[in-house]
C-alpha cells in the first residue's frame, strides 16, 4: 500500500488547522530539526512530533505504517555513519531522517489532498501572468497521487502473469508489459477526464 | 428524455469499419446496447458524448451536434466507464465526487453539502475519507456513477460497468442504473440486464441487426451467436 495520500479522517484541531499554516509549519520544523547540533535536541523534537501524532489521535498502527518503509535506508545510512563518522553522528542522521519524515507523515495523514492542492493553486496564481495554469498544475498534482496506487498495481499484475507462465524475472518481461499498460490506462484515463468536463 | 440522434454514421480505425450506416434516433428511458466484441458498440457509445468523432455522419443529442458541441454536450450527457479505475481521478471518495463540482459556480460548502447527499444516497458516506484505491470494485464502480449523477446529466452513457464485477455487485450497478430517472443508454454482454430495458439495439460487424422490445431483441442477438 502507498504512503501518499493516506489522508487519516479527524477532527483535531490538527486536521481543523488550514493547509497552508500546515504546510509553513512543516517547513519551519524540518529546518529546525536539520538545524539541531545535538541529540537531546532531536529528543526535544521526536517528543514533539510524538506529541502531535497523539494530538491527531493518530493510530500507533498508522504512525507506525509512515515509518516502517524507511527501515532499510536507515540501517543502511546508520551503518554507513557508525563506521565513518561515529554513533553520534548516526544518530542524528538517522533522527533527523525518521523526524522530518513523521512531520510530513504527520501533515499528509490530517489534511486532504484537494487542501494542499488548494494550497499549492494558491501560490501558483501570481505565475498565471507567464502563462502558468494553477488549476491545471492541480490537476496534474492529484493525478500523480491518484497514479501511484493504479501503477503499484499493473507492476505487481505484470509480475504475477510473469510468475503464472513460468518466465523468470528480466527487465524486458517487466518493462515493456508496464509500459503498455500504463499508456493505455493513460489513454483511458484521458477520455475519462474529457468525459467528465476536464477540457471545459 | 433526450434525443439521441445518429443520422448516416460511418466510422473507421484506418482499414477497419466499426460502424456503418447507422440511423438511429433514441428517445426512451432506458436503451440497451448489445453485440459480440469488436460490433462497434463501445464506440456507438462513445460517440453519443462526443468522446469519438465518427468519420462521417453526426450524431446529435436534442439537436446539438456531439463534433461541434462536444463540451455542452458532455454536461449533458455523463459517461460510466467499465473500468472505474480510468474514471477515479481523486485520491479520496469524497474528493473524486466532488471533483465533479469543480467549475460548477457553487461555492465550496454547497459542493461538500452536495457530495455528502450523493454519497448517502450511493451508501458511500461512511467511505467519504477513504483512499479511492482501496475500495471494492462494487463501490469504485457506485462512486464513478455517482461522481457522474452529482452533476445532473440528462442522460447517462455506462459501456458495460458491470463487466468488472462479480453478480452481486453486477446486480446491485444495474439496479442503479435500471432505477434511474435519467436516461440510460447500457453497452453490456450480461442480456438478462435488459429485461426491464425499453429497447434493444444488436450491432453485429458495425450494423444493426435488430432493434426493438428486449425479447425480440435479445432473442436475434442470441440466434446470430448460435
Amino acid at each position: 500500500m502507498t504512503v501518499i495520500g493516506l489522508y487519516h479522517a479527524g477532527s483535531s484541531v490538527l486536521h481543523r488547522v488550514p493547509a497552508g499554516w500546515k504546510l509553513l509549519g512543516m517547513l519551519f520544523a524540518i529546518v529546525a530539526v536539520l538545524a539541531a547540533s545535538r541529540p537531546w535536541q532531536l529528543g526535544v523534537a521526536a517528543l514533539v512530533v510524538t506529541g502531535g501524532f497523539a494530538l491527531a489521535r493518530i493510530p500507533l498502527r498508522v504512525a507506525w505504517a509512515q515509518l516502517w518503509p524507511l527501515r532499510w535506508v536507515i540501517l543502511f545510512v546508520g551503518v554507513f555513519q557508525v563506521i565513518f563518522s561515529g554513533p553520534e553522528r548516526a544518530v542524528m542522521v538517522c533522527g533527523s531522517l525518521l523526524i522530518t519524515v513523521a512531520v510530513a507523515a504527520l501533515v499528509t495523514l490530517t489534511t486532504r489532498v484537494t487542501e494542499m492542492l488548494d494550497v499549492c493553486q494558491r501560490l501558483l496564481r501570481p505565475l498565471r501572468r507567464f502563462g502558468v495554469d494553477p488549476d491545471r498544475v492541480g490537476l496534474v498534482l492529484a493525478l500523480t497521487i491518484r497514479c501511484i496506487p493504479l501503477l503499484v498495481d499493473i507492476v505487481r499484475e505484470v509480475s504475477e502473469a510473469r510468475k503464472a507462465r513460468g518466465t523468470g524475472f528480466s527487465l524486458r518481461s517487466m518493462a515493456g508489459p508496464a509500459v503498455v499498460r500504463a499508456l493505455r490506462v493513460a489513454d483511458a484515463m484521458g477520455d475519462a477526464l474529457i468525459a467528465r468536463g476536464v477540457d471545459d | 428524455m433526450a434525443e439521441i440522434r445518429f443520422t448516416a454514421v460511418h466510422h473507421r480505425f484506418g482499414d477497419r469499419v466499426v460502424l456503418e450506416d447507422l440511423d438511429l434516433t433514441l428517445s426512451e428511458h432506458r436503451i440497451g446496447i448489445v453485440g459480440a466484441n469488436g460490433s462497434g458498440k463501445s464506440t456507438m457509445a462513445r460517440m453519443i458524448n462526443g468522446l469519438v468523432r465518427p468519420t462521417s455522419g453526426s450524431v446529435t443529442v436534442d439537436g446539438l451536434d456531439t463534433t461541434a458541441k462536444g463540451r455542452e454536450v458532455r454536461r449533458r450527457v455523463g459517461f460510466v466507464f467499465t473500468d472505474p479505475d480510468n474514471q477515479i481521478v481523486m485520491p479520496t471518495v469524497a474528493e473524486d465526487v466532488a471533483f465533479s463540482l469543480r467549475r460548477s459556480g457553487l461555492t465550496k460548502p454547497e459542493i461538500a453539502q452536495r457530495t455528502r447527499e450523493v454519497l448517502r444516497r450511493f451508501d458511500l458516506d461512511e467511505h467519504a475519507d477513504h483512499p479511492t484505491h482501496l475500495l471494492s470494485g462494487g463501490q469504485k464502480q457506485l462512486l464513478a456513477i455517482a461522481a457522474v449523477l452529482i452533476t445532473g446529466p440528462d442522460v447517462i452513457v455506462a459501456d458495460e460497468p458491470t463487466t468488472l464485477l462479480d453478480l452481486r455487485n453486477a446486480r446491485m450497478v444495474n439496479d442503479l442504473l435500471a432505477g434511474m430517472p435519467e436516461q440510460v443508454v447500457l453497452v453490456t454482454h450480461h442480456l438478462h440486464l435488459l429485461e426491464r430495458f425499453d429497447r434493444v439495439v444488436v450491432l453485429d460487424s458495425g450494423r444493426v441487426v435488430a432493434d426493438g422490445v428486449p425479447d425480440s431483441a435479445v432473442n436475434a442477438y442470441t440466434r446470430l451467436l448460435a
